[in-house]
């Protein structure tokens, strides 16, 4: 065994890195938010818009936060599962609407002041969950997105579980589907609840 | 004159669908008020990235969340944050992944120190390849007259076959 | 009819190339000359397979038949004629027929222009040749045919990326794959020579051309992709390091050790293994970053669509030719000799320390690029290396090796004296610190960059200008200095030429980023802004149509010192068939500076003829970066047709002397 064959070896190990390399998503970002306290927020209510809620009303209790738009192609395939969820699971489900009109991107922000946003965007929200069904207990509406950038959200949807003292300890981008409600969700929802 | 105002309108018709989300960096920066703030804000901007893009940073892209981003930074400047509390507000909530200058901690020593270390190394041995290749090529020595012979004994050999 | 014909050849070929990758290297082995004689023939025969099966191809996309899965994919009917050529190698499976082609290709030229080497070292080049096309086209047939059906046919196809419609994607790639399919030709000789135990000088000068031939094309290439990037995207930026630009850039780092140690190699017979170690890198590297855009383990701009079975295929196959290259290396290295002797300083330990330089640049480059991969297999995190970081690593690297390529051409070879180059260049370096510290005040600002940037560039141009000129003096004899000139051997002329193509570079890019001026404004027709001098008045936007388009063309007048100089139009384009608007900047070129205006958006959408926000650029000499590239490809020709590669051997002599050897 020559000192040339070190070379051999140094390729080796390069060829492994780039094997591990096809089975990981370089695009998949982990969330520095886990483990640590739920951000802070006070936004309007759906059903009732002048009463606010924040992650603090439910302080004690375990919970699950959905982000969710109308214009989101795959929020309408997890649907069905949070329906299901909701019906099933005695875990609040409370609903994140993320940039309902400004995200759209068919109007013209520049041109439809704050007040016809607010209706337009309670009007969408409202019609959409009547058409595919209300799996959440509340539903808060983020119309700029502020809220979304506090919780790091860079793809809709996107999905936390909290728990009973309000920290994150969890969380999924991309549409739930049964295998990670199974596997990771259901699980973890009853280690917290114990 | 019509034929004009109709292609116009055409042109503006196909634009409205597809523009309004991606109201390009230039508007906002040509709308904004501060230069000094956006040279701020293009320079932070050059160190994130954006993270619905195909390794794109945030001033050159055009998606949405680059755009918001965008706006919470000039914000942020003008709330009169300094750049590191700008930076540490998007990794609170991105992670490291956010930024292209990949911070200096335990896991990157090695990428930090790597180039400046192979530098080193290669010169290092380099200087004792030269100095080894030297003693070596010092130790040949003239033959000695046996081994003279012997060679030519050998060579001799090869002729006659 | 004609797709499955292109598919029949292209299986031929791949018979014709396991053909080429046995029997020679048999025959060469076991001196059965018959099977030696196979090599040019089958490398011919590969090469016409391939050329035909590509032009079925592209015959597929001219015609527009859209019952081809791959061109339903990357054209559309309103698609115009040279973009529908060009869209041939617009996605993964066309670009790797194009990459056979080339392949092809550089075989047939090896096989055509290789008279006066043995016969069975030619065999043993054109073997190796055969096995990576073998392997390729495999890859080809199994998971990237391009000739796949679409039943039923699509009634139009999806249209070519409207960022690629572009001149430059008709020249790009082409080049590109010139450069990085170059390098197995020298990947080919180094094994020939490991294979056969001849390893020598004759060795290194028939590699010689061939590998700067691949490199001058690499240099196009990735100055052509990097002028591309500028004029194209709109934001005036010409770099961005990511992963495939550093797949294309560590080669090219790696080829120009490559062309500097065969020089030691081919002069002195020495460097041997390190040369033919560099030569198997090379093309390594080139297949590393084959791999890294097809596979989807790194995310990039310029990465084809992925699928994991194409990235196990790939890298199966990088294990099969790299791995067996550096078995074969580690193998026979030890039995090679040391070589001709030379001192501690001298020309070879300093082209030495050039090559130490080059490759722990590539390797900082690598390193760079691999590192969130590495961090996310070890599951410690997940991190991102950008230009903030290559940037700020890659200039102390490169600083020492600009400095070296100032002496270097001083030094003589096998002993140098350190004091002489010094004494002869010392008013060469005072002058260049003069320019140095000088200029940047002219331009406006001066940092540490900008001077050294400077400092780095007037020494290696002042230090080539000098080396030539002595050495024309000193061999002129009683005829004129400019006889004497165009008398310089093609070696050393295009080594200053291409030195000072880096020095160039070097200008530019300094100049670039330290004084470029870039301004967001909103304009009303009529309303003018002034940068660095220059005034760009807004007249109007009118629509326009094009060939597969609609835009609004903004008209504008660029003028200086009040004089005007030319209209500018750029443009805000809508194609038919997608949904992102494409910007076509107006450039103006010029020799010390590039004046850029760019079109945003309408300020008003509903008032199209109104305000518009416009983004204008000055960037002084932004040219000069692919100038200085076309410099380093002009040096590299010239020292490629140098007088002692096209000698012929005067007498074809049998095993003993390698042919050519009159100029050792």
């Amino acid at each position: 065994m020559n000192r040339y064959f070190w070379i051999l070896g140094g390729f080796a190990a390069l060829v492994a890195l780039l094997a591990i390399g096809l089975g990981l998503n370089p695009r998949d970002v982990p969330s520095p938010l886990v483990g640590k306290p739920a951000p802070t927020f006070n936004l309007p209510i759906l059903a009732t818009p002048d009463k606010t809620f924040g992650p603090g009303d439910l302080q004690g209790k375990v919970w699950l936060l959905n982000v969710w738009a109308s214009w989101c192609v795959s929020c309408r395939a997890e649907h069905p599962i949070l329906v299901d969820f909701s019906k099933k699971v005695d875990v609040p489900l409370i609903g994140l609407n993320y940039k309902e009109v400004r995200g759209d991107g068919g109007f013209d922000m520049n041109k439809m002041p704050p007040e016809e946003e607010k209706k337009l965007a309670f009007l969408r929200a409202n019609t959409w969950l009547k058409q595919h069904g209300d799996p959440y207990k509340l539903t808060v509406m983020d119309l700029d997105g502020r809220v979304g950038i506090d919780y790091g959200v860079y793809g809709v949807p996107e999905t936390y579980v909290i728990d009973k003292a309000g920290v994150i300890r969890m969380k999924h981008t991309g549409p739930i589907n049964p295998d990670v409600l199974g596997n990771k969700i259901m699980p973890l929802l009853a280690e917290l609840n114990k | 004159m019509k034929l004009r105002s109709l292609s116009l309108a055409l042109v503006f018709a196909t634009f409205l669908g597809s523009t309004a989300a991606i109201a390009s960096s230039t508007t906002e920066a040509a709308l904004a008020a501060d230069p000094v703030a956006e040279k701020r804000l293009q320079s932070l901007s050059e160190e994130l990235r954006c993270l619905v893009c195909q390794n794109q940073n945030i001033a050159d892209s055009n998606a949405e969340l680059a755009q918001d981003l965008r706006r919470e930074i000039r914000g942020m400047i003008q709330a009169g944050k300094t750049d590191k509390e700008i930076i540490d507000f998007m990794v609170t909530r991105y992670g490291d992944f956010v930024l292209y200058r990949p911070p200096v901690k335990g896991i990157t020593l090695l990428l930090w120190g790597g180039p400046i270390a192979l530098l080193l190394l290669g010169l290092f041995a380099l200087q004792r390849y030269l100095r080894q290749r030297a003693r070596r090529m010092a130790e040949d020595r003239p033959l000695s007259a046996a081994e003279t012979g012997r060679a030519d004994a050998l060579l001799n050999e090869g002729d006659t076959k | 009819m004609i797709p499955e014909l292109g598919h029949f050849a292209l299986i031929l070929a791949t018979l014709v190339a396991l053909i080429l990758g046995t029997l020679p290297l048999l025959g060469a082995h076991q001196n059965r000359m018959a099977w030696v004689a196979l090599a040019r023939p089958a490398a011919t025969a590969m090469a016409l397979l391939i050329t035909f099966s590509f032009a079925c191809l592209t015959q597929a996309f001219v015609v527009s038949d859209f019952s081809v899965v791959y061109v339903a994919q990357h054209s559309n009917s309103l698609l115009p004629i040279q973009y529908r050529v060009a869209a041939v190698w617009g996605g993964h499976e066309g670009s790797l027929l194009l990459w056979m082609l080339m392949l092809s290709w550089w075989a047939f030229a090896v096989a055509m222009l290789s008279r006066q080497l043995p016969d069975a070292m030619v065999a043993r080049v054109l073997g190796t040749l055969g096995l990576v096309a073998f392997g390729f086209l495999l890859f080809i047939l199994i998971t990237s045919s391009p000739f796949e059906r679409l039943l039923p046919a699509a009634a139009e196809g999806k249209d070519l990326n409207p960022l690629l419609q572009d001149f430059g994607l008709i020249i790009h790639p082409p080049l590109l794959y010139m450069g990085y399919v170059g390098f197995s030709v020298a990947f080919a000789f180094a094994i020939a020579a490991l294979l056969s135990g001849q390893l020598d000088a004759a060795w290194a000068r028939w590699s010689r051309p061939w590998t700067m031939a691949a490199w001058v094309f690499l240099t196009l290439g990735i100055a052509m992709g990097s002028w591309w990037a500028y004029y194209e995207l709109g934001w005036g930026g010409w770099w961005f390091w990511d992963p495939v630009e550093n797949a294309s850039f560590m080669p090219w780092l790696i080829g120009t050790a490559l062309i500097h140690s065969l020089a030691v190699t081919e002069k002195r017979g020495s460097f041997k293994n390190w040369t033919v170690l560099l030569a198997i890198s090379a093309f390594s590297l080139s297949l590393l970053g084959t791999f890294l855009v097809r596979s989807g383990v790194l995310t990039s701009v310029h990465a084809f669509a992925t699928d994991p079975r194409r990235g196990i295929f790939i890298l199966i196959f990088l294990v099969a030719v790299i791995g067996t290259s550096l078995a074969l290396f580690a193998w026979r290295a030890p039995k090679v000799g040391l070589g001709g002797r030379f001192g501690l300083v001298s020309r070879e330990s300093m082209l030495l320390t050039n090559n130490v330089l080059l490759v722990v640049a590539a390797a900082t480059v690598l390193l760079g690029t691999l590192y969130p991969l590495l961090i996310d297999a070890l599951g410690v995190g997940k991190i991102s290396v950008g230009p903030p970081y290559f940037n700020a690593v890659f200039v102390p690297v490169m600083t020492p090796l600009l400095f070296m390529m100032g002496i270097g051409p001083f030094a003589r070879w096998k002993e140098a004296s350190i004091g002489e180059i010094l004494r002869t260049l010392r008013w060469a370096f005072a002058a260049a610190v003069i320019v140095a510290i000088a200029l940047p005040f002219i331009y406006g600002a001066w940092t540490p960059l900008t001077a050294l940037g400077l400092l780095m560039a007037a020494w290696v141009t002042l230090a080539s200008t000098l080396n030539f000129v002595q050495r024309v003096r000193h061999t002129r004899g009683g005829q004129s200095f400019l006889s004497a000139a165009l008398r310089q051997p093609g070696s050393f002329v295009g080594m200053n030429v291409a030195h000072i193509g880096i020095a160039v570079f070097v200008v530019g890019v300094t100049m670039v980023s330290s004084f470029q001026e870039e301004l967001d404004i909103k304009m009303a027709p009529g309303e003018h802004v002034d940068v660095a001098g220059y005034r760009f008045t807004f007249n109007s936007v009118k629509a326009v149509e094009g060939p597969n388009y609609v835009a609004a063309q903004g008209d504008f007048d660029l003028a200086v010192n009040g004089k005007f100089v030319r209209k500018m139009n750029p443009e805000k384009r809508n194609y038919h068939s997608s949904q992102m608007p494409m910007t076509e900047a107006a450039i103006d070129a010029g020799l010390l500076r590039d004046v850029y205006v760019s079109l945003g958006e309408a300020i008003d959408r509903d008032n199209p003829e109104g305000e518009w926000a416009v983004r204008v650029y000055y960037k002084p000499f932004v040219d000069w970066i692919w100038g200085g590239c076309l410099l380093m490809a002009l040096g590299g020709l010239l020292a490629m047709l140098d007088r002692r590669y096209r000698v012929k051997a005067r007498t074809s002599s049998p095993v003993k002397t390698p042919a050519g050897t009159q100029q050792a």
